[in-house]
């Protein structure tokens, strides 16, 4: 963290130098602080973690300044969140710190810490890996860290090309011994292990060709170096897991067929360098429904199939000690959701899923809700629930930690 | 899963994007005026079809060279017992290189702070659906979405999607019904009748001023022929040769909602070209 926070720190104030007498250019602030509660009804399963409510708020700023011409841009995005039960859970991030070039012709630097997404589909975030997952957060794997870069985007005829250099790798985030929603042993983050050829400190390289052909979207993408998803080992000390990180190479795919009302939409990869090289693969559609029941309401029906081949050797109860690759709980999974958009000015809307594993028919349930308050508040529901888990799954650990959030958000 | 909240951005963006695409362009006479072919399908052929086909020709080209465009605009949605909501959003617009092809455009949401961010890219097409692009500023994600929604309404306003490509000459077959003259200006009025799929309308009828050229006034017909929403443009001014309305006033007759879109100045000819308009724009927009 440090070392990226350098790299952020000096590479602004490179930009902020090389500007220096340049045009004034115009700074805008922004931001948004939410307070939210979490409530798990039922007891917790370990001992140390909490019961029932989790109060918790999170503050972020977002500045963002642009030379007239619009050729320099700096944004700077802090993060942080204060949780009344879960130390590991208050934390600060700089989710986003970066000086950005844009020529006049067709290429862009950045420099600094950024946010990278790749991908199509909705129930995994498959091919998405330049940045580090904010596991404190939410089990969704949606909220990111930081990732310290440079990347080139050439933006032409053939489409676009983005070359990454990643200083800096960033240690996943796991909920502490207190919290809900972890492993049967909570993870030590302060001790990470870098095996197979990583280390610490080493530098990842990505790069990434997108184009769109009539209907197709195509992103093709290569990546070598740290895992972003760790194995784990048992500490010594027998009472905590310590995350293993590998140094990995990886091939992606992501596309996306639209046709009218349907999105057709696949994500795969080949990994090499955890156990033997293997695929994984989500594919499915999003289907909408417009203006259902003679109103404004649009539905979005979703369905997707999720494959993981890779050798996880033991299942979560023993935790794997010579596990080859990370565990996952896609190894074989239907998801099925729709979404519910309600059109009206305060831009209401729903989503809600079931994820199956295909296996061992373990359910994971979730639904969305969000609604504007006048011009500056939303308000959102968010609710998670784990039925029938099979003891195998990885699953199991949170069985009992069904939640049900409230989060209200002031945006300034 | 991708947030709830990307939805909505996604619905405030479309609504967007077709005022970005084509109510814009309600046209007058630029110089460097391009030529077109007509197209014998929407021309039609008879006497009344070809007279509204030129009338509606004359119109649309009368912008015809303004070449690129940049504007922002306040969306103010008021509901049946007046309560009002407010949307900021900027535009940016090229024009089509011909007829068989729509403008492109690329909005952006400034206000409401929770969607501020959130852009769409649209490549619009006559008869077949655009290609849109949303991008979700929170999760950086770019995402290819369905343009097949032509007739829903949007973000609460009373536009349609399909009412913002309302000046998309070939997009209707036409029929000339009568002159009147309204506060002062002699109009042609014509019908006009969609070409494309999934409308949700039989026809709309407008109001086009024989001075400039303009069109003043469009009532909407439902699909079983009732007078659904009349659309009233005015406060027009001319850049250079440009013409275009600053207030555009929807007013849906079954409901009593209104919606008001009101244009600052517009610029032209800002050094905007198809390189603005890739896809990957989006994601050095924030």
């Amino acid at each position: 963290m440090r070392q990226s926070l350098n790299i952020v720190v000096v590479s602004i104030g490179t930009a902020l130098a090389s500007l220096n007498g340049a045009s004034a250019g115009e700074w805008e602030f922004g931001g948004e602080i939410a307070s939210e509660v979490r409530y798990f009804p039922q007891s917790a399963q370990f001992p140390d973690q909490f019961d029932d409510w989790q109060p918790s708020a999170t503050v972020q700023a977002d500045l963002r300044w642009q030379s007239d011409d619009g050729k320099h841009q700096i944004v700077v995005i802090p993060f942080g969140r204060l949780d009344a039960q879960d130390d590991s859970r208050t934390h600060v991030d700089l989710r986003e710190g970066y000086y950005r070039y844009v020529s006049e012709s067709d290429w862009t630097l950045l420099i600094g810490a950024a946010k990278v997404f790749w991908g199509t589909v909705e129930s995994r975030h498959l091919v998405d890996i330049i940045n580090q997952t904010d596991g404190v957060e939410d089990i969704d794997e949606e909220d990111k860290l930081g990732q310290p870069m440079v990347k080139l985007s050439l933006l032409k005829d053939w489409g676009q090309l983005d070359l990454f250099v990643l200083p800096g790798f960033r240690t996943r985030t796991f909920p502490g011994s207190d919290g809900r929603l972890r492993f049967a042993l909570p993870v030590d983050t302060e001790n990470p292990v870098f095996e197979r050829n990583a280390r610490r400190g080493a530098v990842d390289y990505a790069a990434r060709y997108s184009n769109f052909f009539g209907n197709w979207d195509v992103g093709l993408s290569a990546f070598h170096g740290t895992s972003r998803e760790p194995r784990f080992t048992i500490a010594q000390t027998g009472g905590s897991l310590l995350p293993v990180y590998d140094r990995i190479t990886q091939g992606s795919l992501d596309v996306q067929y639209t046709a009218g009302a349907w999105l057709w939409k696949g994500e795969a990869i080949v990994r090499g360098g955890q156990g033997k090289t293997f695929f994984a693969g989500v594919a499915g559609f999003e289907y909408t429904v417009y203006q259902i029941f003679q109103k404004p309401w649009d539905l979005g029906l979703l369905a997707e199939y999720l494959y993981d081949g890779r050798d996880e050797g033991f299942v979560v109860e023993t935790f794997g000690l010579t596990s080859e690759a990370p565990f996952t709980a896609f190894q074989n999974d239907v998801f099925t959701g729709a979404r519910l958009a309600f059109n009206d000015t305060q831009d209401t809307s729903m989503l809600a899923g079931i994820s199956v594993d295909a296996d061992d028919s373990s359910l994971s349930m979730f639904v969305e809700a969000e609604r504007r308050i006048g011009q500056n508040w939303t308000a959102e529901l968010e609710s998670r629930l784990f039925f029938n888990v099979d003891p195998s799954n990885l699953a199991t650990s949170v069985r009992d930690d069904d939640f049900l959030t409230f989060r209200l958000t002031r945006y300034f | 899963m991708s947030n709830t909240r990307s939805k909505c951005a996604l619905k405030a963006a479309l609504a967007a994007t077709l005022f970005g695409a084509s109510l814009l362009s309600v046209p007058a006479n630029a110089q460097d005026q391009r030529t077109y072919d007509d197209d014998p399908v929407a021309r039609g052929d008879t006497p009344e079809s070809i007279k509204g086909y030129e009338i509606a020709a004359r119109s649309d080209r009368s912008d015809s060279g303004f070449g690129d465009s940049k504007v922002s605009a306040n969306m103010i949605l008021r509901n049946s017992a007046g309560q009002i909501t407010e949307r900021s959003l900027s535009f940016s617009t090229l024009e089509k290189e011909n007829e068989t092809v729509g403008d492109k455009s690329l909005v952006i949401f400034n206000s409401p702070r929770d969607v501020e961010g959130t852009a769409l890219l649209s490549h619009a097409k006559i008869l077949d659906p655009d290609d849109q692009w949303l991008f979700l500023p929170a999760l950086k994600r770019v995402k290819r979405i369905s343009s097949a929604n032509k007739s829903g309404p949007f973000v609460g306003s009373e536009f349609a999607f399909e009412d913002f490509t309302l000046t998309e000459l070939n997009k209707f077959t036409y029929a000339h019904v009568g002159e009147e003259e309204v506060d002062g200006m002699m109009m042609d009025v014509l019908e006009r009748f969609p070409r494309y799929e999934k409308s949700g309308y039989t026809k709309q009828k407008a109001w086009i001023d024989q001075a400039v050229f303009q069109a003043r006034k469009i009532e909407f017909y439902d699909r079983r022929g009732g007078l659904l929403k009349t659309l009233t443009l005015s406060d027009y001014r001319e850049y250079d040769g440009v013409w275009r309305a600053h207030k555009l006033a929807m007013v849906n007759h079954k409901t009593n909602k209104e919606t008001d879109l009101i244009y600052t100045e517009f610029q032209f000819k800002t050094g905007l070209d198809e390189s603005d308009f890739v896809k990957g724009v989006l994601l050095r927009i924030r």
